[in-house]
């Protein structure tokens, strides 16, 4: 009875997650409009566009081979995963024993080969230069959230995310600096990840400047859809990943009832509204930066979480 | 020892450290003359820590001096020269930003290796600080090797100085004579470096110091 207690819990889990991400896509935008004193598009617009794309004929350029059409799913499935092994609401579900920050790295990271793979497949020029951009900001975004993960776990000593986010909700943390540069640091990593505004614009078209458009530019109707949900999801998931490593304050620990469950499900959703309006915050103060200056906004990243490692090596050799 | 009197003393000294990088990392002047405030504001609350773990209240005063004279004034001194040079929107540096942040990686890492070897018995939160006095100090030289323009290497300069009083706080028992005496220099080096700017920008038009190794013929 507990296994199935267990599992439904996990179900949901996988579920939120997968139905809040449009809605928070939809939240930003809708901020970053009204900052800019426009009405915006509703909140439940990226649903309808999803839907409107399913709707859609998919037109398959002539050469495209099977792994163009097998991509999108491939992608989806990839970042669903990793989004379901994040506690959002509660920790130590059923899956958790897997939910590893290495683990989550490395499907990200196939789920972007697997992109970049797709913007080469069918030969236009846009899609190489796209996957060529993605692949130059993953080689420094990717050594940044190691050494980041590296933080961490030496602090938690343990890369599971249930177990780091236990500690930090006990008083033993104290106050540590490497915990702040890793904070601003994932927070870097997650801009260029998403395809943010000071790496890459999430809402043009523009062609000198689009990195994660240019990739997707063949794709269209429902595997439009899959690819627009997993950016969403991936969105998503680095935002419940910032929230349950660094404020994890509201997390239902391991075998809490319903109620205290209910609980975290309501301080989960309103770190994620925190997070959206800090991002379109953010994103409407700052201008996108020329493509050749992300090598050294993330370079300040893998700084960060490498200035983070070496002062957790000075206290604990104390 | 992990109380939190360790640990608000860890910060501090290594957003010492952070704020070096922030300088290495900007090229506009003007942004680099802010950072250079920032961490005269850190250093001041550092050593201000400082005073109250060790109850060594001359290091209040110390305090006060990095904070009136090295947050306020010589900034503001600073940014009125950039601007009566009107150099504000150049940007020079002689490596690149990348190249620049790991080789000041590697010098924060040389530093720690060496002053946690050399300092054994020491009390941690001396040598703590140390470790980072000597990393802040590198980073100061790296500063002043990697720029071509004079002011930021009087920045470069001045940061360094900010090292040294970080150690010196660590250390326990600088007399505070020492401590004013230095900082009246510091000032007057500021005034001797800030009348040669105008005299190498009278000569040569310019504040980059390759024009000096081309007066004296050593580069084409």
């Amino acid at each position: 009875m507990a296994v199935i207690a267990n599992l439904a819990i996990q179900f949901v889990q996988m579920l939120l997650v997968l139905l809040l991400a449009p809605l928070l896509t939809g939240f930003v935008r809708k901020v970053k409009a009204h900052l800019l004193r426009r009405q915006g598009p509703p909140l439940l617009q990226p649903y309808r566009d999803l839907l409107r794309l399913m709707r859609k004929e998919v037109v398959l350029a002539e050469n495209a081979s099977w792994l163009f059409r097998v991509i999108p799913y491939l992608i989806l499935a990839a970042t669903w995963v990793a989004a379901a092994l994040v506690p959002t609401f509660a920790t130590g579900l059923i899956f958790s024993w897997s939910a590893d920050l290495i683990a989550i790295v490395a499907l990200l990271g196939s789920a972007r080969f697997f992109l970049a793979l797709a913007g080469m497949d069918v030969g236009t020029s846009f899609g190489g230069i796209g996957s060529s951009r993605e692949v130059m900001i993953a080689t420094l975004a990717e050594p940044a959230m190691i050494m980041i993960v590296f933080t961490l776990a030496l602090i938690a000593g343990s890369t599971q995310l249930s177990t780091v986010a236990g500690l930090m909700l006990s008083s033993g943390v104290g106050l540590r600096v490497s915990l702040g540069l890793a904070l601003i640091a994932l927070i870097l990593v997650a801009l260029a990840e998403n395809a943010r505004i000071p790496v890459d614009n999430p809402a043009t078209h523009l062609e000198l400047t689009m990195v994660h458009e240019a990739m997707v530019l063949e794709y269209s109707g429902r595997h439009l859809a899959v690819i627009e949900l997993a950016a969403s999801l991936k969105l998503l998931l680095y935002m419940s990943l910032i929230a349950c490593l660094f404020v994890p304050w509201g997390l239902a620990p391991h075998g809490a009832g319903p109620v205290a469950q209910f609980g975290g499900a309501v301080a989960y959703i309103a770190k994620l509204a925190i997070g959206g309006f800090l991002l379109a915050v953010f994103e409407t103060s700052i201008a996108k930066m020329r493509v050749f200056r992300v090598p050294d906004f993330l370079g300040a990243a893998l700084m960060l979480g490498l200035l983070g490692t070496l002062l957790l090596f000075v206290s604990r050799s104390l | 020892m992990h109380g939190l009197t360790f640990d608000v003393a860890h910060m501090f000294a290594g957003g010492l450290v952070l704020v070096s990088f922030m300088m290495l990392y900007q090229d506009r002047l003007y942004a680099l003359l802010n950072v250079f405030a920032l961490q005269a504001f850190v250093l001041s609350l550092s050593v201000a820590w400082q005073a109250l773990v060790q109850d060594a209240p001359h290091l209040y005063v110390t305090a006060a001096i990095a904070l009136i004279l090295k947050a306020i004034v010589i900034p503001v001194a600073l940014h009125r020269i950039v601007a009566r040079l009107g150099i504000h929107r150049e940007v020079e540096t002689v490596v690149g930003v990348g190249l620049t942040m790991l080789a000041g990686i590697a010098l924060v890492a040389l530093s720690m290796v060496v002053m946690l070897r050399v300092t054994g018995e020491a009390d941690p939160l001396a040598r703590e600080d140390l470790a980072f006095a000597l990393s802040v100090i590198l980073l100061g030289l790296l500063m002043m090797v990697t720029r071509r323009n004079a002011v930021s290497q009087i920045v470069g300069f001045m940061s360094l100085e900010n090292g040294l009083i970080l150690a010196a706080t660590g250390a326990k028992g600088m007399p505070l004579v020492v401590e004013i005496s230095v900082a009246f220099s510091v000032l007057i080096a500021l005034i001797v470096i800030g009348i040669f700017l105008f005299r190498i920008r009278e000569r040569f038009d310019t504040v980059d110091v390759g024009a000096l190794d081309r007066a004296r013929g050593e580069r084409l």
